[in-house]
């Protein structure tokens, strides 16, 4: 197959089939919190891909040619974090100083990232998947996308039901949002068996 | 701290502050490691080593931590006993392991153990931080353990199956659904996750007397970055929150 249709494999499969939110179960706080209105789920969908790539992009070489040629691959978890964490900061910085407008927009999703297990969990599982570099990366930009995605269609079913008064008591906040989310990963699973 | 005052911390945990259905923290494993009570039990006890370990040391090193770089410290503490725990696990539970996979690594960006270093450890005694983690995570280990029957029960028909961590090899478990009916594998999947879930939070709130404690909504107060947040941050939670409450 050709290498540009196996991108676009891999992409639609992180979207649809391997969805992080509705399929994986990653990164559900941020998908459950800040999906209270698209506005807010704009910028944490695009804070999150950007970071998932970046995070990639650094952790698949330190991983590949540092610590697998010096027997400490078992320092994965410890690097990754602090790798994330470091970079997440210097983002943060970089985007204050020189893009200020970009980081009135997405600055205040970024220090939400470094806790969101989404990022590190695509930052491990290409590693555990074997994956080669490109294929890494554009797994990560199709997680981001999945997650940007699941956080945008969830943020416009939350706009309906905000009126919470016909909501039995119980089930008002917390409860009903993860029930929309179980119906959204209901219709998710149609998609489970599209690749092999 | 008196006797019964520490009592209270230990309980706090376990009911009245249950880190999963009344803080809402650390969703991701609650979900997806709740499938069955073998891997529920799993989960919460690695869960529970990490979290009294942690909040042991950061209760120790609290007064050297510079504030400004409070939080990449509690990762690297962090960071450092979900290794030991996954190089333990590795070498002498290895199906746990495996059934656990990516979630066991996972366990470094679980917020219930970051919210505990930043809101107790950093703040409290050895002895009490010691009792606020044992008490967090068993807290989190039951309500795994309960969601983790209920999905086991109507997801196979059955009740405890599993290898026990190599105690009971194959067992069955107890056939109380299967004689006469199938088991509906949907709630084993991710459906079913987050529908047990949100029915097992509703009948917390259904027999909560004290309607105050019920998070009403995902803000700032449950969040364990809450004190390193900008003001625009908690700015634009309020403003949100705000938006929710005028109904």
């Amino acid at each position: 197959m050709s290498h540009i249709g196996a991108i676009f494999i891999i992409i639609i499969s992180m979207v649809l089939v391997d969805n992080y939110p509705l399929a994986q179960f990653l990164g559900i706080c941020p998908f459950l919190g800040v999906s209270k209105d698209l506005d807010s789920a704009k910028g944490m969908g695009i804070a999150v891909t950007f970071v998932m790539v970046l995070a990639t992009a650094v952790t698949w070489p330190i991983q590949r040619l540092l610590l697998d040629p010096m027997g400490i691959g078992y320092l994965q978890t410890v690097v990754f974090i602090l790798i994330i964490a470091a970079l997440v900061q210097f983002v943060e910085m970089f985007m204050k100083k020189s893009m200020p407008a970009l980081y009135q927009s997405l600055g205040i999703f970024l220090p939400l990232i470094t806790t969101n297990c989404a990022v590190l969990g695509v930052c491990i599982s290409v590693i555990d998947d074997n994956l080669n570099y490109i294929e890494a990366l554009f797994t990560a930009f199709g997680a981001g996308l999945g997650f940007w995605f699941a956080l945008f269609i969830m943020a416009g079913v939350r706009g309906k039901i905000e009126d919470q008064s016909r909501i039995p008591e119980p089930f008002r906040g917390v409860p009903i949002v993860l029930i929309t989310a179980a119906i959204l990963s209901l219709a998710f699973m149609g998609f489970s068996g599209m690749f092999n | 701290m008196s006797e019964k005052s520490r009592s209270a911390v230990f309980t706090n945990g376990i009911i009245k502050e249950n880190p999963v259905l009344v803080l809402v923290l650390g969703t991701c494993p609650t979900l997806a490691t709740s499938t069955s009570i073998e891997t529920g039990l799993g989960m919460g006890l690695a869960a529970t080593a990490v979290l009294v370990c942690s909040n042991i040391v950061i209760s120790l090193i609290r007064s050297l931590i510079p504030d400004k770089v409070r939080i990449p410290c509690f990762i690297t503490v962090i960071a450092g006993f979900v290794t030991i725990v996954q190089m333990l696990l590795q070498a002498y539970v290895q199906p746990l392991y495996q059934a656990l996979g990516l979630y066991l690594p996972l366990i470094v960006v679980n917020c219930i153990i970051l919210g505990r270093a930043e809101m107790f450890a950093s703040k409290n005694s050895t002895l009490d931080s010691t009792l606020d983690g044992l008490g967090m995570g068993l807290g989190f280990t039951l309500t795994l353990c309960i969601m983790g029957a209920i999905r086991e029960l109507f997801g196979t028909g059955s009740l405890l199956a599993g290898d026990w961590f190599g105690l009971a090899k194959g067992f069955k478990g107890i056939p109380l659904f299967s004689r006469f009916m199938p088991g509906m594998s949907i709630m084993t999947m991710v459906p079913g996750g987050f529908f047990v879930y949100a029915i097992v939070m509703a009948a917390v709130h259904y027999f909560t007397k004290d309607k105050s404690k019920i998070r009403k909504d995902f803000s700032c107060a449950g969040c364990a970055l809450a004190g390193s947040c900008s003001d625009e941050q908690k700015a634009l939670e309020a403003g949100s929150c705000d938006k929710k409450e005028v109904r």
